[in-house]
């Protein structure tokens, strides 16, 4: 119960915290909007990981391919 | 070679991005401890005007943050997409000081940033001096990890590569956490956080001293600053100092190129501008020796053998071992099933010469060589722009001693228009340490046309321009925020 009744006082300072902020909620709005936009929209649609939908055999693989039979690297 | 206009565009993104990261991130970690003095004096004092004056800084320290905050994010997102084979190659060595970095600092400052905004009437004063520390502590930490991860680019130790995995894997942790390169790095980056919180507090004090507003907190909050400043930017000197011996041991190239010495020797001469050196100096800075022997860029394509005889491998000599290296593991991954025992050779000669590993990609010894004049000025910029700072902070904190600040109008323009300079010399600072071990991701392990992703050129322009749309959006809204809590004030005087 003790515990109970911590995790509630923790829980209420933050709500009363957020509640009784004033300039600081146009900041959080802020953070808000660029999290949307980092991974709502960038993230989603501009950088899927190259290694994305391979298991680990397959990227070990891929890599190793890069490093080594790339027609862009001239070895010799 | 991957196609230039990928590399280059993938790298210029990934600039642009560390560079408007690298904004954020100064002014909090400088900030942090002058708001933290502040609030020291408070508690010490009892005398709630500290408390008006470090709760201003505070609120601009917040605005700092939510706009600074995740830009680092992005750099993560692009190591996944433009620059996956590093991400991969690199292994653990990179993802495991991240992750500790993420999960600690995000504990951290979640915690202790909560009570530092919202705990003021709700706590008592020491536990809330104590949040406001830790969370100055919080973000200096963030910067130990990434640093570490960046230091170990620099001068990769603590890891083996393993053939089967295509991966570096850890095999000393606490070589890769006491790594001469991000113990320097570390203190170099945080104390120049100071100077550029100091700065920028000075700055906007003098702002208030221009306009005859609360005068009483703009000089409490230049004598901290100042304080706090001037140590900071001795520290910075010091750490500099003990990164440019780093850097003349384990990069020899990028400090060549930051001197633009073509060839060395011993006695090298420090370079104040083209045609303007100290005889000698170069040996103390580099090896702290009057007769210490520096390498030029013709001496480190060449071959060169110190003082003490240990010869140093010219460039072609470097590529041909790293042909070697890249063949032998093209042999390995296609023998190890096959043939365990050829399998076996190929391995034993891919370690013989893993330490030349990047160089096989390297096609002409011209590659090796970092642009030297972007590496010479920006060198420049930032140690001029340093001493600068330090001879600014100086003259203000004595000024202000002498009670005669508030009458020099001129000092105080010139303390407000030099906010600029000290985030130019930051942006200097990166580029001397950064572009200047071009061509290397890793050094020596794997330099960047071998580290990009196989993707299309139009889709790295199309993100970095949505980048410079994004991020001059984002720090349009900071200033304008910012300078709205500026001009607000603390009015500390009015109440």
């Amino acid at each position: 119960m003790a515990i109970m009744r911590r995790l509630i006082a923790i829980w209420d300072f933050y709500v009363d915290g957020f509640r009784s902020m004033t300039w600081g909620r146009q900041l959080w709005w802020l953070i808000l909007l660029k999290v949307i936009i980092l991974f709502a929209v960038l993230r989603a649609f501009f950088f899927r990981p190259t290694l994305a939908g391979k298991d680990e055999q397959q990227r070990i693989e891929y890599i190793g391919d890069q490093l080594t039979n790339n027609p862009n690297y001239k070895l010799n | 070679m991957a196609e230039t206009a990928l590399v280059d565009w993938s790298r210029l993104q990934f600039a642009l991005t560390a560079g408007y990261h690298w904004l954020f991130v100064p002014l909090t970690l400088g900030l942090a401890i002058i708001m933290a003095t502040m609030e020291t004096i408070y508690v010490k004092t009892g005398d709630e005007f500290w408390k008006r004056t470090a709760k201003f800084w505070m609120k601009l320290f917040a605005i700092n943050f939510a706009v600074g905050i995740a830009t680092g994010i992005i750099l993560e997102f692009e190591f996944g997409t433009n620059w996956s084979n590093y991400s991969w190659f690199v292994g653990d060595i990179f993802g495991a000081p991240l992750a500790i970095e993420g999960i600690f600092a995000f504990f951290m400052e979640a915690t202790f940033f909560a009570v530092m905004f919202f705990g003021w009437e709700k706590v008592s004063k020491r536990f809330h001096l104590a949040a406001t520390w830790l969370t100055g502590i919080g973000a200096a930490i963030s910067a130990v990890w990434i640093l570490i991860a960046n230091a170990w680019m620099q001068h990769p130790v603590g890891m083996e590569f393993n053939p089967d995995t295509v991966r570096h894997e850890m095999v000393d942790f606490w070589a890769l956490v006491l790594n001469p390169v991000a113990i320097s790095k570390f203190f170099h980056s945080v104390f120049s956080g100071w100077m550029t919180g100091s700065v920028f507090v000075i700055g906007i004090s003098c702002w208030y001293l221009l306009r005859r507003r609360e005068t009483r907190f703009a000089l409490a909050s230049i004598r901290v600053a100042a304080v706090i400043g001037i140590l900071g930017t001795f520290a910075v000197m010091l750490s500099g100092d003990s990164s440019g011996v780093h850097a003349a041991k384990y990069q020899p190239m990028k400090l060549a190129a930051a001197e633009g010495l073509k060839d060395g020797g011993e006695r090298a001469p420090f370079s104040i501008v083209p045609g303007v050196e100290i005889p000698a100096m170069l040996s103390i800075l580099a090896t702290h020796d009057i007769d210490g022997y520096v390498p030029g860029i013709n001496n480190i394509l060449d071959g060169y053998t110190t003082p003490d005889g240990v010869y140093h491998l010219s460039a072609e000599e470097k590529i041909e071992r790293g042909k070697k290296a890249i063949e032998s593991f093209k042999a390995y991954r296609n023998l190890k099933e096959s043939d365990p025992v050829a399998a076996a050779v190929a391995r034993q000669t891919l370690n013989e010469n893993i330490d030349y590993f990047g160089y096989g990609y390297i096609n002409s010894k011209d590659e090796l060589v970092p642009p030297v004049p972007l590496i010479y000025w920006a060198f420049r910029v930032m140690v001029g722009l340093g001493g600068f700072l330090l001879l600014l902070m100086m003259v203000v904190l004595w000024s202000e001693y002498r009670q005669r600040l508030t009458d020099m109008r001129w000092l105080q323009w010139a303390a407000l228009l030099s906010v600029p300079l000290v985030y130019l010399a930051g942006q200097a600072g990166w580029i001397v340490a950064e572009v200047g071990r071009q061509p290397w991701v890793i050094d020596g392990l794997l330099p960047v046309n071998a580290a990009v992703s196989s993707v299309s050129v139009a889709a790295v322009q199309t993100t970095f321009w949505l980048f410079v749309a994004i991020f001059t959006l984002f720090l349009v809204i900071e200033m304008r925020i910012m300078i709205k809590a500026i001009k607000q004030g603390p009015n500390i005087e009015t109440e």
